[in-house]
């Protein structure tokens, strides 16, 4: 009686391990299958090098929304990282006991913020303040890359900062004891020993900017163009989905479905890009 | 006092270099707390004035836009959700940590499959959940579409943090459950999981921080129909979708901002909880 209901309950344990298999696979299958056949159907070149995206021409270019997706979060990684890497540092090294006590929840709170929230914030700060400032209409890649740099922070400050604490003391005071100072031998010692680490909480920000949909279509502007400048509109792949998914039909909805493709196979790049880094980092 | 700041002056007037990363360090966290501060001021300031008690009139109307459905559909969502991926989650790790063997390559395939799931974006659970609940099997808009796909975006968060709290149980917490003539199943339920249950609940509590903020996923699988659904059948829409849906009709601001607040203080309960698991866990640890 014993062995059956122990054999029974590591069946169930099984099977339940089972499903984030389970899945993956699914949604390989329904996403994969028809983005697959509908990129088939709209051909390859045209779908992904097509300019145009005009669905009531039965024009599904994506290259722009690829372009714009690049292009935000390449803005919300030159805005959000370095700030959120000095933070890190700052955590990890300079700060008081008494304000990481205060500092930590801020950021914690940061991190839980709902992006709709991030996106109407936007919305009524952000995209006015650049309009009055360089005019036009205030919505395009900087606005969104602005919004997305704020909602990276957490992540990278987080994961570069356990990185850095990750980093064995006896460098830093090896560093002390050549005759560096303390601001020197965090920045030319524990820094670079952290750096996979480090690169790890980027990538992280990557998946996460890349992924946003609801903040980043409030504030982009969503012209499906290729910008011109960092004022332009812009649409990513992931507001394509968004704005349009709600009417869709037919060829439409499935070259939508083929958008969520090509965002997913981003995605999964960023995803064996973070695991080797952290398998690296585990090695050592 | 006022002599350290004087060493610190000597200080740095002999170590320019010094001088620059110190400053630079503590700019960048002076501008992220100003950040932090200013979002969080700023949703404060538009939204609690407009905190009304029509705002909190069970039926939603369009005169008061109240957000007590969508806050009623929040929370069976909530509920609906963890009570499919938390036993699900659990059971997943209690086999990953306490029955597999760690090298198999099935082990492997399901870590890395927990890993893919965890990186996807929600708009693409959106789709998924619409191609497969919605459409295929008919589901529709509805609230057991929307648990069903908040359910797997969970799952990995639970799996996650229950592997970590049960590889943090000491080996010979194991060793004394079968000593003591304990099966195995025994040992588990018994010993594991009742030392592992802080790091158990911090999981949930994370994962219900995401529900509470998740929009993408839902818009295309619970909908954004404004009452409360009557049964797991219907559409409904949580908080955060009940702001963009009033984002996208344009002429209620100032609740927008109002739902924000509540938004917020939901997320600083959520935090609290999460900080207060965390300080048990490393009491529990010290001993």
């Amino acid at each position: 009686m014993q062995k059956l209901s122990e054999k029974f309950m590591k069946a169930i344990f099984f099977t339940a391990a089972l499903v984030s298999v389970i899945a993956v696979i699914l949604i390989c299958l329904f996403l994969g299958i028809n983005g697959i056949l509908t990129i088939e159907k709209i051909g390859v070149k045209d779908f992904l090098t097509g300019t145009l995206w005009q669905p009531l021409k039965g024009l599904y270019g994506i290259l722009p929304m690829i372009i714009g997706s690049i292009y935000v979060t390449a803005g919300a990684i030159i805005l959000g990282v370095p700030l959120g890497l000095l933070c890190a540092v700052f955590l990890a090294y300079f700060c008081p006991k008494w304000l990481y006590r205060i500092l930590k929840p801020a950021t914690d709170l940061l991190a839980g913020i709902p992006s709709i929230v991030y996106g109407f914030f936007g919305l009524t700060v952000i995209v006015p303040l650049i309009q009055r400032l360089f005019g036009g209409s205030g919505k395009g890649v900087l606005a969104a890359s602005l919004i997305l740099g704020i909602m990276i922070l957490p992540s990278v400050i987080s994961i570069s900062e356990a990185a850095l604490r990750a980093v064995p003391k006896s460098y830093y005071e090896g560093a002390l004891a050549l005759g560096a100072t303390h601001e020197r031998g965090v920045y030319s010692v524990s820094l670079p020993a952290a750096k996979s680490g480090i690169a790890a909480g980027i990538v992280l920000g990557v998946g996460r900017a890349i992924g946003e949909a609801m903040a980043v279509s409030m504030v982009a502007g969503n012209q499906p163009i290729i910008p011109g400048s960092i004022l332009s509109g812009v649409r990513t792949l992931t507001s394509n989905i968004v704005l349009e998914m709600g009417y869709a039909e037919g060829l439409h909805r499935d070259a939508l479905i083929a958008t969520g493709v090509v965002l997913f196979v981003f995605i999964l790049i960023i995803n064996i890009m973070f695991s080797l880094l952290t398998s690296k980092e585990r090695n050592k | 006092m006022l002599s350290s700041i004087k060493n610190r002056i000597s200080y740095f007037k002999k170590r320019p270099v010094a001088l620059i990363l110190f400053l630079i360090t503590w700019s960048a966290a002076i501008t992220t707390v100003l950040a932090i501060a200013f979002i969080i001021a700023y949703i404060l300031a538009k939204g609690l004035p407009h905190i009304t008690p029509s705002l909190f009139e069970f039926k939603y109307t369009s005169e008061n836009a109240s957000l007590t459905p969508a806050l009623i559909t929040t929370l069976y969502i909530t509920l609906f959700s963890l009570l499919l991926a938390v036993p699900l989650g659990i059971f997943s790790a209690i086999y990953l940590v306490e029955y597999s063997k760690q090298k198999s390559p099935l082990v492997k395939l399901i870590r890395t499959t927990t890993e893919v799931l965890a990186g996807i974006p929600s708009i693409v659970f959106g789709l998924f959940g619409y191609l497969i609940f919605v459409i295929f099997l008919k589901l529709g808009y509805s609230v057991i579409s929307g648990s069903l796909t908040l359910a797997i975006i969970i799952l990995p968060v639970i799996i996650r943090s229950t592997e970590e709290a049960l590889l943090s149980v000491p080996i010979s917490y194991r060793e004394a459950g079968f000593g003591l003539g304990a099966g195995k199943l025994r040992t588990v339920f018994k010993v594991i999981i009742p030392s592992a249950l802080p790091g158990i609940f911090s999981g949930i509590v994370l994962s219900s921080g995401r529900i509470l903020g998740e929009t993408a996923a839902l818009i295309y699988t619970l909908g954004t129909a404004s009452g409360v659904p009557k049964t797991f059948l219907k559409g409904g829409r949580t908080l955060a979708v009940h702001m963009y849906a009033l984002l996208n009709e344009g002429l209620y601001y100032n609740q927008a901002y109002a739902t924000a607040v509540i938004l917020l203080l939901l997320v600083l309960i959520i935090n609290s909880i999460s900080a207060f698991l965390v300080h048990l866990k490393t009491k529990k640890l010290k001993g």
